[in-house]
């Protein structure tokens, strides 16, 4: 039976100092996440409320999945002297590689994910305010939740996967490579131009997805250059024995809710379906690299592509049988591993009817796909002001999409829709979801800030003026519940009765 | 913004058909065409003044 999909989203997201000249993007940001953390600390009356560290003691990036660490492979280095603080919803927001990141806490459920992404951009856009108002005048600290600055430097939106360790990895690869490829028709957030070096405007005007061009593997551990479409990097952030964690750099960063949505949602069920071996045939493509850049390039949704049995398909018909297969899997086993039924069934309905009108017309799916919004909104555009594919108007139209101010924003101008409401988004700035470890992180922030030394995805440090700190372990994400620990977390004083009460 | 609103611009062979098979089609195709203008005049408003530089200038280290 596949385990619950405890799933979040870690998003990089571009900045940018307006009317300063060239600045440095490290600082950029460290500014900005300092400003939030201070605004915070005003609020509470300057206690020293959220400066939580985070803890790298069981940071492990470089082990590989496929079980050997390979010569060439570049495992990545951990930067511990930035910013990094966690907070009280039990999120991670630090400087990393020269952006702010926003790494949403541990959610149940893909909707719930939903909720917390736009918490992301409610905390970055709340960011932007308080950072600017400690910059000289006409300085302006501006963020972009986008994946590539149009000039070959590209930036990710990571989404993790709790996975069955006793799943062959074999297993993992040939249908995640199959959905993560093919899934670009609902993913992309488009993209004005190519960014492989030799491919001009003329060859691609316009293409589905920010990320594919900067997909050069099929599976390695490298997430900055070379990427590979499965990324082996083996660091679970739970027990190693039991789980794996299923870390996906392939994806764009999305405005649409209903893309986030289904981008996470059709991921965690295909992966469910990958424990529960009801995926039928293994079989995959034949070649998963130009077979990503061709998705992606083809506005038509025709051209087909070659599977490693000798046939072809489109990528849109890949998807259709992938969520044939999800809805017969939901009718024998249920979809208790989406965090609910009802939140399962959700997912199947927009799935199938988003791929329903990709097949009449693309552009019935202006209101929930990224892409083609925005391709509605250049396209316009271009045939207006009867502009040429390499007019920088076009290519400003597509950065400023993404841009977070609410003032600024394109993407929140084009009429998509949405799935989450403002209210749920507002608390999720604050409250960690309940249903995960999570709920257990950011409650002990809020209640015994003073006492918590440091935190991370699976472990919290507290410090109750003992000779020694105390580390409590949460190897089991789906622990630490609301249930499981909310009332002897009210019921404590301090983080000592709290430890007392927990049996340390 | 209503859904209507996002039917716009059929694929030019669609329109063709949608022209022989019901004249009423091209009021609605008008009404689809301008609500895209619509759009595109309110964007006009809040678009970067000065697209070149601002492309330009929006130069990111690379991530993961």
């Amino acid at each position: 039976m596949a385990i619950p999909k405890i799933l979040g989203i870690e998003t990089e997201y571009g900045i940018l100092v307006r009317g300063a000249g060239e600045t440095n993007p490290i600082a950029a940001s460290s500014t900005l996440i300092n400003a939030y953390l201070s605004s915070l600390e005003r609020g509470r009356g300057g206690h020293r409320t959220q400066r939580v560290g985070w803890d790298f003691e069981d940071e492990s990036p470089g082990v590989d999945a496929r079980g050997e660490a390979l010569l060439l492979s570049l495992a990545p280095e951990v930067e511990t002297h930035l910013v990094n603080a966690v907070l009280t919803n039990g999120a991670r927001y630090y400087v990393d590689h020269a952006h702010p990141e926003f790494s949403c806490p541990e959610t149940a459920d893909p909707r719930t994910a939903v909720v917390y992404d736009r918490a992301g951009e409610e905390i970055l856009v709340r960011s932007m305010a308080a950072a600017t108002s400690m910059l000289p005048d006409g300085h302006e600290i501006v963020v972009y939740k986008n994946n590539s600055d149009g000039k070959g430097n590209s930036y990710g939106c990571h989404e993790n996967y709790l996975l069955d360790r006793s799943v062959p990895f074999g297993r993992i690869v040939l249908f995640a490579t199959l959905h993560l490829v093919t899934r670009q028709i609902l993913t992309g957030s488009g993209k004005v131009g190519c960014e492989v070096p030799g491919v001009g405007s003329d060859e691609v005007p316009f293409q589905i997805t920010q990320r594919a061009d900067f997909f050069e593997e099929e599976v390695g551990l490298e997430t900055t250059l070379k990427r590979p479409i499965i990324n082996t990097r083996d660091e679970p952030h739970a027990d190693a024995q039991k789980y794996r964690r299923l870390h996906v750099i392939a994806g764009d960063a999305n405005m649409s809710e209903t893309a986030t949505f289904l981008k996470l949602g059709t991921t965690a069920l295909i992966l469910a379906m990958v424990e529960d071996d009801a995926l039928g045939e293994p079989v995959g493509l034949a070649r998963p690299v130009p077979a990503m850049h061709q998705v992606s390039r083809d506005l038509t949704l025709g051209r087909t592509l070659e599977l490693d049995d000798g046939t072809t398909a489109t990528a849109l018909e890949l998807q259709f049988r992938l969520l044939g297969r999800a809805e017969a899997y939901a009718d024998r086993h249920g979809l208790d591993c989406l965090g609910s039924e009802e939140v399962g069934r959700e997912v199947l309905a927009s799935w199938r009817s988003v791929l329903e009108d990709l097949e009449q017309d693309p552009e019935l799916t202006a209101d929930r796909l990224d892409w083609v919004a925005k391709r509605r909104l250049v396209e316009g555009y271009r045939q207006r002001d009867g502009l040429d594919w390499t007019d920088p108007k076009l290519r400003a139209l597509d950065l400023q999409y993404h841009d977070v101010r609410p003032r600024s924003s394109l993407a929140r101008r084009v009429g998509l829709r949405r799935i989450v409401g403002d209210d749920e988004v507002e608390h999720a700035t604050v409250e960690p979801p309940e249903d995960t470890r999570a709920y257990f992180r950011g409650r002990c922030l809020a209640r015994f800030s003073e006492q918590v030394v440091a935190a991370n995805w699976d472990s919290v440090v507290f410090d109750t003026g003992d000779a020694t700190l105390q580390r409590v372990p949460m190897l089991e994400p789906g622990r630490g519940t609301r249930a499981h620990v909310g009332n002897l977390i009210d019921a404590a004083d301090t983080a000592a009765d709290l430890l007392e009460a927990l049996g340390r | 913004m209503a859904e209507r609103a996002q039917k716009k611009k059929p694929a030019p062979q669609r329109q063709e058909e949608l022209v022989e098979e019901a004249p009423a089609a091209s009021d609605a195709g008008d009404r689809i065409k301008a609500d895209l203008d619509d759009l595109l005049d309110e964007i006009d408003e809040v678009l970067e003044s000065n697209a070149e530089d601002f492309v330009k200038s929006y130069i990111q280290k690379g991530g993961q």
